[in-house]
């Protein structure tokens, strides 16, 4: 991406345009071209403060200086103090405290991208993923290194004591399972890394992947060290043709430099890395289906417990860990466990590798500290709404929630999500603009999970099925309301008697559609209509 | 496997079918671990997997047919029916779906005179519906023959039609 020196961000919402945002958005970019800094200085837009007062309301990054109320005439004066002489504007800053106090969370990052902190996508986009010399030279390997000079149990001390927790949706503790895997008796281990990625909206751990191949062999490595494991597997979805063939590639170019294989470096240390493509079936990122995949059978998830950390794959004590979650490991034993907790927010330290989707401006990739807020990342990263106003974000697929507009300004981390009733998933934030039917895109949640059920227990494949017949007729304008009791029924079963995560989980958009869209659906059922107009209602 | 892919399909009927099975069951290994890799270069080569190649590799490999066939049917990417000469994957998931996918689903349906699950009269297109395909940031998005198209709309999507034959 290419550097700005400063970012301004201007709040344009309909009460900022109300108040002549638009106006002052085309001054600052005639100001800007007046002192020539269009190379240095990046304009953007973000969705109205909660501080009606100062809107129309101008954040300038890297400074991080709010100015507000900004008015046309004032632009001129703006630029040519902050951007052109780089003093602040004192006259025009946001003077009152209570204001300030109100907008003091868009105030609390420094930097050009304000918030944006790569530490798994560092090298993504920056080493040619084809080559190990180019991953070499950019401080690939320095972390196995120092982790072979370590005593194994210092290793997992590390990853326990940095905090860092799966990345795959599920939020446990890493080095507890580490720790779970080494005590775990027997010769044979296996460290299994899970990139079957299948959540709906979530591609992080491809762009990982196919960005920077290497570095996921580099943490199996040291898992393997510190776990007493000798031999690996890549679990890969079977659509990403381009990450197999990159992680493929970078395997063989592993081995040939000699570090995959036996007595790696001299060190008596063996590890060897097998690549295991799926074939299609979403319920095969339930870490025991892989195992049952990678065993060559149908994938259907094994009851739990025993655990794969003593029971895995082939009945052997197996680590399986997300994508993401690896991705921590080398700059964790590089940098250490407190340079890691400084990030973040106590209970979830480090970042998350978010993807942005949906009606915003800008969709794409990003990684940001843990903690940040929705209303942040549609402002800041999704370059504000595309169209309408913010309603609800879907966190993507099974393990995640439909989060409503008024939760925006809720931390995003494991445990205040979980304290406020919905979770943070896979990463996937899908944004939802007001045109969208709550009732609708509950009904396409429901249609994935009854394709995706594997069939096995009951609970979940018939409840999937009945909860979206009763989602198709709500939307068709056949509901009732003994079909919301139904619903509420439905889940309640399935998230008590299903055998794994998928079923456990897929009745809770129903729970958030109930819970935060109750009136809009019941709108659908007493008065047969759909107030956003999207549902055939039977006609 | 993206040699596999550009390869020319072959048909069962063809006399060297069954050598071809055999071979790739020998490339790939006779553990059951290898199967699920067996019965997919089975679909690249072949375009879907047949009772011929559930027997063939059963004898190959000793796993019962009835098991090969349990596996096959439980992945979307192992058919064990014959399709079109090009597969559509209609991404159907929420990310699309709110970014158009729902009026692209319609328009494909008209164009193609056909529902998901069913093949155009002519053999030229199979249509299918699909979870996420993992390209969610060009939605709405499907894939024919695993190219993948996103950004679609209604207009541009009969122009991708028109270039496969």
């Amino acid at each position: 991406m290419k550097k700005f020196r400063s970012m301004v961000l201007i709040s344009n919402g309909d009460s900022s345009q109300a108040k002549g945002s638009e106006a002052v958005i085309e001054a600052f970019h005639q100001a800007i071209e007046k002192y020539d800094l269009g190379s240095e200085v990046y304009v953007t837009t973000i969705p109205d403060s909660s501080s009606a007062k100062a809107q129309p309301l101008v954040i300038v990054y890297p400074e991080a200086v709010a100015y507000g109320p900004v008015m046309n005439n004032d632009v001129d004066y703006l630029v040519s103090e902050h951007l052109y002489k780089g003093r602040v504007a004192e006259r025009l800053k946001v003077s009152d405290p209570f204001e300030m106090k109100r907008i003091s969370w868009l105030l609390q990052r420094t930097g050009t991208m304000p918030a944006e902190n790569r530490i798994v996508l560092e090298y993504v986009g920056v080493i040619d993923p084809t080559s190990i010399n180019d991953f070499l030279t950019h401080d690939g390997g320095q972390a196995f290194a120092t982790a072979l000079e370590m005593e194994p149990q210092k290793i997992i001390d590390i990853i326990k004591k940095s905090g860092l927790r799966g990345r795959g949706g599920a939020g446990f503790p890493t080095g507890i399972k580490w720790q779970a895997v080494r005590d775990a008796p027997g010769d044979k281990k296996y460290i299994i890394c899970n990139a079957d990625e299948s959540e709906p909206g979530t591609f992080k751990d491809r762009v990982i992947l196919e960005g920077n191949p290497f570095s996921m062999i580099e943490a199996m490595l040291i898992a393997g060290y510190a776990c007493g494991a000798d031999e690996g597997y890549i679990y890969i979805r079977g659509e990403y043709h381009d990450a197999l063939e990159k992680i493929t590639n970078a395997i063989q170019a592993s081995r040939e430099f000699g570090v995959l294989g036996n007595n790696i470096l001299n060190t008596g240390f063996d590890f060897d890395i097998h690549v295991h493509s799926g074939a299609g079936a979403y319920i095969c990122g339930e870490e025991t289906a892989l195992l049952e995949s990678i065993e060559g059978k149908r994938g259907e998830p094994r009851p739990k417990p025993p655990y794969p950390t003593t029971h895995g794959l082939w009945g052997k004590p197996t680590l399986i860990n997300n994508v993401e979650t690896l991705g921590n490991i080398p700059p964790i034993i590089q940098n250490g466990a407190d340079w890691f907790r400084s990030q973040g927010t106590p209970s979830s330290p480090g970042t998350k590798v978010y993807t942005i989707l949906g009606n915003v401006n800008k969709t794409g990739l990003m990684e940001v500290p843990m903690g940040i807020t929705l209303r942040e990342v549609i402002g800041i990263y999704g370059k504000g709404m595309k169209s309408g106003t913010f309603k609800f974000a879907q966190t993507g697929g099974s393990s995640g929630s439909i989060i409503p507009a008024i939760l925006q300004d809720t931390p995003m981390d494991f445990d205040s999500y979980r304290n406020v009733g919905v979770s943070l998933g896979s990463g996937a934030l899908l944004i939802c603009d007001d045109s969208n039917c709550i009732v609708d895109c509950v009904r396409v949640l429901m249609r994935f999970f009854q394709v995706e059920s594997c069939g096995k227990c009951v609970p979940c494949r018939i409840g999937t099925d009945q909860a979206l017949e009763i989602m198709t007729a709500i939307s068709e304008g056949r509901g009732t309301m003994e079909h919301l009791a139904q619903l509420e029924w439905l889940r309640q079963g399935m998230e008590e008697f299903s055998n794994c995560g998928l079923g456990q989980t897929a009745g809770t958009p129903i729970k958030n559609m109930l819970d935060h869209f109750r009136a809009e659906v019941e709108a659908h059922i007493k008065l047969g209509v759909c107030p956003a107009g999207i549902c055939s209602m039977g006609r | 496997m993206e040699n596999a892919a550009s390869q020319q399909k072959i048909t069962y009927d063809h006399p060297d079918a069954i050598n071809e099975i055999r071979d790739i069951v020998l490339e790939t290994g006779k553990s059951k671990e290898a199967l699920i890799a067996i019965l997919k270069k089975v679909t690249d080569r072949f375009g879907f997997i047949s009772n011929l190649a559930v027997q063939e590799i059963s004898r190959q490999t000793s796993i019962s047919a009835a098991e090969i066939f349990s596996v096959a049917t439980f992945y979307r990417m192992l058919p064990t029916t014959q399709r079109g000469r090009h597969v559509i994957e209609f991404c159907e998931s929420l990310p699309c779906h709110v970014v158009g996918g729902r009026e692209l689903y319609l328009a494909l349906v008209e164009q193609l005179g056909i529902h998901p699950g069913e093949t155009s009269a002519d053999g030229r297109f199979t249509l299918l519906t699909t979870s996420c395909l993992g390209v969610c940031e060009v939605g709405p998005v499907l894939s024919i023959d695993n190219n993948i198209h996103g950004n679609l709309s209604a207009e541009s999507l009969s122009e991708i039609l028109a270039t496969y034959e």
